[in-house]
């Protein structure tokens, strides 16, 4: 058992570090560390430069552009970005369809979309949730009718994240209403968002910001030749998608440069003159959250390794990561915010004058990051799995 | 970075694994523990045979030289067997005083005899007052003519009646909390003025106080330099909060494992309780603390053979408080969960529960250390 890594995961990391640090340019990694929020085009900008590198797409095969990277060099990738505060990758691309095309897909629907994903051509999002299908997926209703060459797809979509921003969306639909289990009958689609009959409408989350969206169809028309696996067959595309989804969930660089940050916050601000640092309640609090992180990064070693010694994709067990990991990031966000105590009020500006936007942030970013124990499979669903998968309960 | 175990490694944890199944259930262990002694000499020279006292100790001395990741698996296979034999005192913290701080003449006098499974130690160390605070030492010795002279008292000594010899801690110099002055004497226990009065724990253990009064020993009873033993019992208790890191991990494997099939047997309102959705995520959250204990525990026993004092220090102590929770955590929820059986003697997860419960409060509790992990910076 060695906990250090090796002279050649070293020298990765020290790669992957150097090129980002004179890779990223300032002002994305100074949005990102005022917490400001990011607009498509500097998701693009980012994006653009690492496909440019070769490194956009660690996962894919390398004939499509991907890496001959292992799981290790994937995490410390993954980690180094993080703590270098780059802007994310939107992963309904990179991570979700493309994967999906990978498996399941023709070669014509690889060659038309997997180049274009790569470099950013196409900005995708994902149409899975319903209003009246969240965690009970399978009962979706947006209905897909065959008629010819094209499917005429109505119905609504929701929590759509950055719709707005897209291109194109993948949705799993429902070409046949008419089947005995309800996960059958279930297809999935890829439609263009510039199709005449989709209407896009924000919703203004709980701190002001507008990330998700409404999606509605209205006899939208789809080719044919955009349904990727066989019709009727989408359950099993979105199943295969789930393990994919979670393992990258526990986002520990991000959350060590943020623990940092809240460190020399927590510095700044005083208690009775003193540092908040030194307050043994505050104290442990944030000590908890750092053991916690600790245990979490391991564990995530842990994985990796297994999966490396195995070559088998992760288990049900990955839902721990995704249950700690935005349990952390919730808990951080929420010493942020009370480090600045009455401070944290502070929105958004009325009259001109000199604002504090940083600490402006800090309440907004604590009302935002409670989506993290909802999406992706709410961390119930997630417990639901590994008792299902893990446990055999 | 690799999490592999070697050939040997498995080999030893598969063979301690084997002979605890087929030798120590829980009847066994029942008559074990009220036995006068409260241990088993056939178990300890099992233990010698198989070569699990000599496990870190070095090979001039009979030992293997292993590291603490060998001992950890040694002590997550005791933790699940829920064994009560002094194999922690003596090989994880009286052994390591010995292994660490001892002369050459002192190591090859105490520990072959260790590993044959022919001599005791324990370690005298806790006071009244001290807490967890290991520069606490009232007890004093004075220079008497060749040898000292020690006055005092211990508390709570682990495995004290079943040792030998008792590492004892003594101060030479200075006042009941400065670091410097405090010296490490080996006492037989056969010393005229040394009293242990042996009692049993909650958790099935012996335990002893220990009086000194008058207790004259030889200039070559010190152990480590005198006066300036505290390094050497932080090493020591750092190491050996480590392997308890490891056998509580064990028990919670085994708590989790039989509260997981309670839940598939149990049958009420017509169905197994395990298909109730209430009592599966608690299951859930008992695995997750699990691994997240799993983690950290081997994360402080790599650090405690290949880190400094300072990094030792964080990483102990962070491993301690997060399985310090957990086992409060899961021996509390595996009570819940096994319901009013949870409650009774005849099952072994009561056992486990309160094993559980002192390891979580040995060498500090989560308090203590969430203290101590931040004063390390």
């Amino acid at each position: 058992m060695d906990l250090n890594y090796s002279t050649e995961e070293l020298a990765f990391r020290d790669e992957v570090r150097s090129w980002l640090r004179s890779n990223l340019p300032d002002d994305l990694r100074q949005k990102m560390e005022s917490y400001q929020e990011l607009s498509k085009d500097d998701l693009l900008r980012w994006h653009k430069i690492l496909a440019k590198k070769g490194w956009v797409a660690p996962d894919w095969p390398l004939e499509w552009g991907g890496t001959d990277w292992n799981a290790v060099q994937k995490y410390i990738f993954e980690e180094e970005c993080g703590f270098a505060a780059t802007p994310p990758l939107i992963p309904f691309g990179l991570r979700m369809c493309a994967p999906v095309l990978l498996r399941f897909g023709t070669e014509a629907q690889k060659q038309r979309f997997l180049p274009r994903i790569y470099d950013g051509a196409d900005f995708w999002c994902q149409g899975y949730s319903e209003p009246g299908s969240g965690s009970d997926l399978a009962s979706l209703k947006t209905r897909a009718a065959r008629d010819n060459g094209h499917y005429m797809v109505t119905g609504q979509k929701i929590w759509t994240t950055l719709a707005h921003h897209a291109d194109w969306i993948f949705c799993l639909v429902r070409t046949d209403p008419n089947t005995g289990k309800r996960q059958d009958g279930i297809s999935f689609l890829l439609i263009d968002m510039k199709t005449p009959g989709i209407t896009v409408r924000p919703i203004t989350l709980l701190d002001g910001s507008q990330e998700v969206n409404e999606v509605f169809f209205d006899e939208v028309k789809v080719p044919a030749e955009n349904l990727v696996h066989e019709e009727g067959k989408g359950w099993t595309v979105a199943k295969y998608l789930l393990g994919y989804e979670r393992m990258g969930t526990g986002r520990v660089g991000a959350s060590k440069r943020e623990l940092e940050r809240l460190k020399e916050l927590a510095a700044d601000y005083r208690k009775d003159g003193r540092p908040l640092l030194e307050d043994p309640r505050f104290r442990d609090r944030l000590t908890r959250v750092e053991v916690e992180l600790m245990a979490l990064e391991i564990t995530n070693l842990r994985f990796l390794d297994q999966m490396r010694r195995t070559g088998r994709p992760p288990g049900a067990d990955v839902s721990m990561l995704k249950i700690k990991g935005t349990e952390i990031q919730q808990a951080i966000t929420e010493l942020m915010m009370q480090a600045a105590g009455p401070l944290a009020q502070a929105f958004r500006p009325v009259d001109a004058m000199d604002f504090d936007h940083f600490t402006a942030r800090l309440a907004p970013r604590y009302c935002n990051m409670r989506k993290a124990t909802i999406y992706a499979g709410s961390n119930e669903i997630q417990r639901n799995i590994i008792a299902k998968a893990t446990l055999g309960l | 970075m690799n999490f592999d175990l070697s050939e040997e490694q498995q080999l030893l944890g598969d063979s301690l694994k084997r002979y605890l199944t087929n030798e120590y259930s829980i009847d066994a262990r029942t008559k074990i523990v009220a036995s006068p002694t409260g241990w088993s000499e056939t178990v300890w020279a099992a233990f010698a045979e198989m070569g699990l006292l000599g496990v870190p100790f070095a090979e001039e001395h009979g030992g293997f030289g292993g590291t603490a990741v060998d001992v950890m698996l040694v002590m997550e296979a005791l933790g699940e067997g829920l064994v009560v034999e002094p194999y922690w005192v003596n090989v994880g913290l009286a052994g390591r005083l010995v292994a660490r701080g001892a002369s050459a003449a002192q190591q090859a006098q105490i520990l072959p005899a260790l590993i044959q499974g022919k001599r005791r130690l324990a370690f005298a160390h806790g006071e009244t007052s001290a807490r967890y605070d290991l520069r606490h030492v009232g007890a004093r010795a004075k220079r008497s003519g060749a040898g000292y002279t020690i006055e005092g008292e211990k508390r709570a000594v682990l495995h004290g009646a079943a040792a030998d010899t008792l590492v004892v801690s003594a101060r030479t110099s200075g006042a009941d909390t400065d670091s410097g002055g405090i010296s490490l004497f080996l006492v037989d226990r056969a010393t005229a003025g040394l009293t242990v009065k042996d009692y049993r724990t909650i958790d099935e253990l012996r335990a002893a106080d220990v009086w000194l009064s008058g207790v004259t020993v030889p200039a070559d009873a010190l152990l480590g330099a005198e006066g300036q033993t505290l390094p050497l019992i932080e090493d020591a208790a750092d190491y050996a909060t480590a392997l308890l890191c490891a056998e509580a991990v064990g028990a919670i494997r085994y708590a989790n494992e039989t509260t997981l099939e309670y839940l598939k047997t149990r049958r009420q309102f017509g169905v197994p309780i395990g298909s109730f959705q209430a009592l599966q995520h608690r299951m859930v959250d008992m695995v997750i603390s699990y691994e997240q204990a799993r983690s950290m525990s081997c994360f402080a026993c790599v650090k405690v053979d290949t880190a400094g004092a300072a990094e030792r220090r964080r990483a102990v102590s962070a491993a301690k408080i997060k399985v310090a929770d957990a086992c409060r955590h899961v021996s509390q929820e595996a009570v819940q969960l096994h319901g009013g059986m949870g409650m009774t003697e005849e099952l072994k997860v009561s056992h486990t529960f309160r094993r559980l419960t002192m390891i979580a409060q040995t060498f500090g509790d989560a308090d203590h250390h969430l203290e101590r992990f931040a004063a390390a910076g």
